[in-house]
């Protein structure tokens, strides 16, 4: 640390890496002018696991666990990301049951994350109650997946070829239960939290991200849709017939306040909660027969050769660039996280925030530590 | 002190030959142990009930087991816990301040509880000057909370400390000048002065009149902050500073601060109930108990807000201070003052 940065006025304040609200071991050094921030350095790493070491060393199916592990809140998107890429590599072709279930799981995960990321929003910006009412219905959505595969948080669910259980009978109606409890309890949400006066305050001018700030970070996802960009893997590049439902995208409008805040990206969290909702109703509808197992290849052995395949998770665009030299065990497997290309842009917008300004970007900009260090 | 100077000739036979002295400060004693019984038993009831209500309205139950009926005992085996817990004392902490700053701010709390007017008689000491000592003194709860923060040597702390510090000194100009308007029609500063002053039936309490019902609620919202409750809870945001300026206390050292701000909490339930909401009157019942039911109503809406409201940054909450609440209460002062000038004549 040089002698210049200490310019004699500034405080240097370590948040983390043990910290109730930086979404896991995350390290942020702030150099603070009273309350005022002057630069932020985050400094990761405290949860890093090998992934892609670990990758190197173990058969392709063996990886997808490992998959799980990196984002662990929305587990069925991750291993969903690499389960295409390798099939991309194979060229198999899945069956429709397992895409129909394929997407299915992913968007049950994509709500479970959400309500997750909207509930901690909630408790760091100091409103504990609906961090409650979301993790009540979370657990609604772990006992459906505990129903099916046994797991509640890590599910080496989606295989290469197909997927690992195929669901029970009863699945489809208590899933509809499930939805239609669910719509009442987002709506009392936005009444309770989404135009709280006091939750408007703290995160409608908080941490703009522009666009031309977002597409030059590379930023995906839902916080590249809070800064008023058009963009969702699912409508864009589709996958597992994704252009076969209807759905809605819902980017930030900037209703109250530059577009690119911190209540933008919450927002668009919530509305997109709604039109997951809408796309598992249409794949109940249209379930079709098949089994799960029947392209599972008894012997996962790519050919020679290299892919990046991406998909669009809770978090944004992950992409996993595989390199096979033909034999059982990956060569590389590189993962490109949302969150650490989304964390990178925390200290540009921060110049300026105040610190409790600091805890609404980043509970906003929705990490998880497990994809950052991987 | 009359009171229990009463209570002491009639109970204690032989009160009359003690020497002078001691029967001065025997009925002194006896009220400060009535304070000090109200201000440890309070904070009990209030932790339990502040779980329970706060689990209710997350969906969920709360204490269940501790003692057997929907754990009331729970904050007793808290308080227990506390007690034998370690005291760390932080290594380059100052040891005198660290020490002292726990006492102060419980001392600021306690102090206050002595002109509570439970009922017509029963009241610890009757000042001339109630309500301005009430809030003189609260305020030493403020040089407690800097001592705290400073003392820790612990940045997170300095910052909860500093918070404290400006967002209840900001927020208690606001909160006198409300009970000002209590005090013009009143003309005394006495709490039993204020309290009889709104007999004679429900209408007549304060929080009914034309300009002391919005200084309620700027005295209301004002009390918030001093006892930092959400949506002022700044200085002890969970999420932000870990703790604030009790970070680094443990074992009974922390336990003076939650108790000191659970007793704040029913302080300032009970002297809003005093200037507003008609004190100890009431139909049928004893007056204590319309008192503390009326302060205990005050103490649920607090802790309802708390579980309700997301939490204000710092410069906003000092933005309500100054340039809403401060402009509403001097013209509400404006206007109780026009408004004693006109029905009694210049005085």
């Amino acid at each position: 640390m040089q002698v210049e940065a200490y310019a004699g006025e500034e405080m240097v304040l370590n948040m983390g890496p043990q910290h109730p609200s930086t979404h896991g071991v995350l390290r942020l050094e702030l150099e603070t002018d009273g309350e005022i921030v002057k630069k932020v350095t985050p400094h990761i790493g405290y949860l890093h696991r090998c992934f892609e070491k670990h990758a190197e060393n173990i058969d392709y199916p063996g990886v997808i666990p490992f998959c799980d592990r990196m984002d662990y809140i929305a587990s069925m998107n991750n291993s969903l990301g690499y389960a295409l890429t390798i099939e991309k590599l194979m060229q198999i072709e899945v069956n429709e049951r397992v895409q129909t279930l394929r997407v299915l799981m992913a968007e049950l995960n994509r709500i479970a994350s959400h309500l997750l990321s909207i509930g901690t929003y909630a408790m760091d910006i100091g409103s504990f109650t609906p961090f409650l009412h979301c993790f009540r219905e979370r657990e609604k959505i772990l006992d459906l997946f505990e129903w099916v595969c046994g797991a509640r948080l890590l599910y080496n669910y989606n295989w290469v070829g197909g997927v690992s259980h195929d669901i029970p009978s009863g699945f489809v109606e208590k899933t509809s239960e499930f939805l239609n409890q669910l719509e009442p309890v987002i709506a009392e949400m936005d009444k309770l939290l989404s135009y709280n006066k006091i939750f408007l305050a703290r995160t409608a001018a908080v941490g703009i991200i522009n666009k031309d700030l977002a597409e030059s970070f590379n930023v995906t996802g839902p916080n590249l849709r809070g800064s008023g960009i058009q963009w969702d893997l699912r409508k864009e590049e589709p996958y597992c017939a994704y252009e076969t439902y209807d759905f809605e995208v819902p980017i930030g409008s900037g209703q109250f306040g530059p577009v690119g805040s911190c209540w933008d990206r919450y927002y668009v969290r919530v509305r997109e909660m709604e039109q997951s909702i809408k796309l598992i109703r249409q794949a109940l509808d249209r379930l079709p027969e098949g089994d799960v197992h029947e392209m599972v290849p008894r012997r996962v052995k790519p050919p020679k050769g290299e892919i990046y395949g991406r998909t669009e998770t809770p978090r944004g665009e992950l992409g996993y660039y595989v390199i096979s030299n033909g034999g059982l065990i990956p060569f590389r497997v590189k993962v490109k996280s949302p969150c650490f290309t989304v964390l990178s842009v925390l200290p540009a917008i921060a110049r300026g925030a105040m610190v409790a300004d600091i805890i609404a970007i980043i509970g906003s900009i929705d990490i998880v530590m497990g994809e950052v260090d991987r | 002190m009359n009171f229990f100077r009463e209570i002491l000739l009639e109970q204690l036979p032989g009160f009359r030959e003690f020497p002078s002295i001691v029967q001065t400060f025997l009925p002194m004693l006896l009220g400060c142990l009535v304070c000090l019984a109200l201000v440890a038993l309070f904070p009990l009831i209030a932790v339990w009930l502040e779980r329970k209500v706060s689990a209710h309205m997350q969906d969920r139950l709360g204490p269940m087991r501790v003692g057997g009926w929907h754990g009331w005992a729970q904050t007793i085996a808290d308080g227990v816990k506390l007690l034998t817990k370690e005291d760390i004392i932080p290594k380059g902490a100052d040891k005198l301040l660290f020490k002292l700053a726990p006492l102060v701010v419980f001392v600021g709390g306690f102090a206050a509880f002595v002109v509570l007017p439970f009922s017509d008689q029963f009241i610890v000491s009757d000042l001339n000057i109630g309500i301005l000592y009430v809030v003189a003194i609260s305020s030493l709860g403020v040089v407690g909370v800097i001592m705290a923060g400073w003392a820790s040597n612990n940045k997170y702390a300095l910052f909860g400390g500093m918070r404290a510090a400006a967002q209840i000194v900001s927020y208690e100009i606001p909160t006198v000048l409300a009970i000002l308007t209590v005090v013009i029609p009143v003309g005394s500063l006495s709490m039993q002065e204020i309290v009889k002053a709104q007999a004679g039936g429900v209408l007549n309490w304060f929080i009914f009149q034309p300009v002391t019902f919005f200084a309620f609620f700027i005295f209301y919202i004002g009390t918030l902050a001093e006892v930092n409750r959400t949506p002022f809870d700044i200085p002890e945001a969970e999420s932000e500073l870990v703790a604030g300026y009790h970070t680094e206390y443990s074992g009974m050292r922390f336990a003076f601060f939650f108790l000191a701000e659970y007793a704040n909490m029913f302080l300032v339930s009970a002297i809003a109930v005093t200037l507003f909401l008609g004190g100890w009157h009431g139909p049928w019942l004893p007056g204590p108990v319309w008192f503390i039911f009326k302060s205990m109503c005050l103490v649920f809406l607090q802790m309802w807000l708390r579980w309700t409201l997301p939490r204000l940054r710092v410069d906003q909450l000092m933005y309500v201070s100054w340039k809403v609440l401060l402009p509403i209460a001097f013209v509400l002062v404006l206007a109780a003052g026009t408004i004693a000038l006109i029905t009694e004549g210049p005085a």
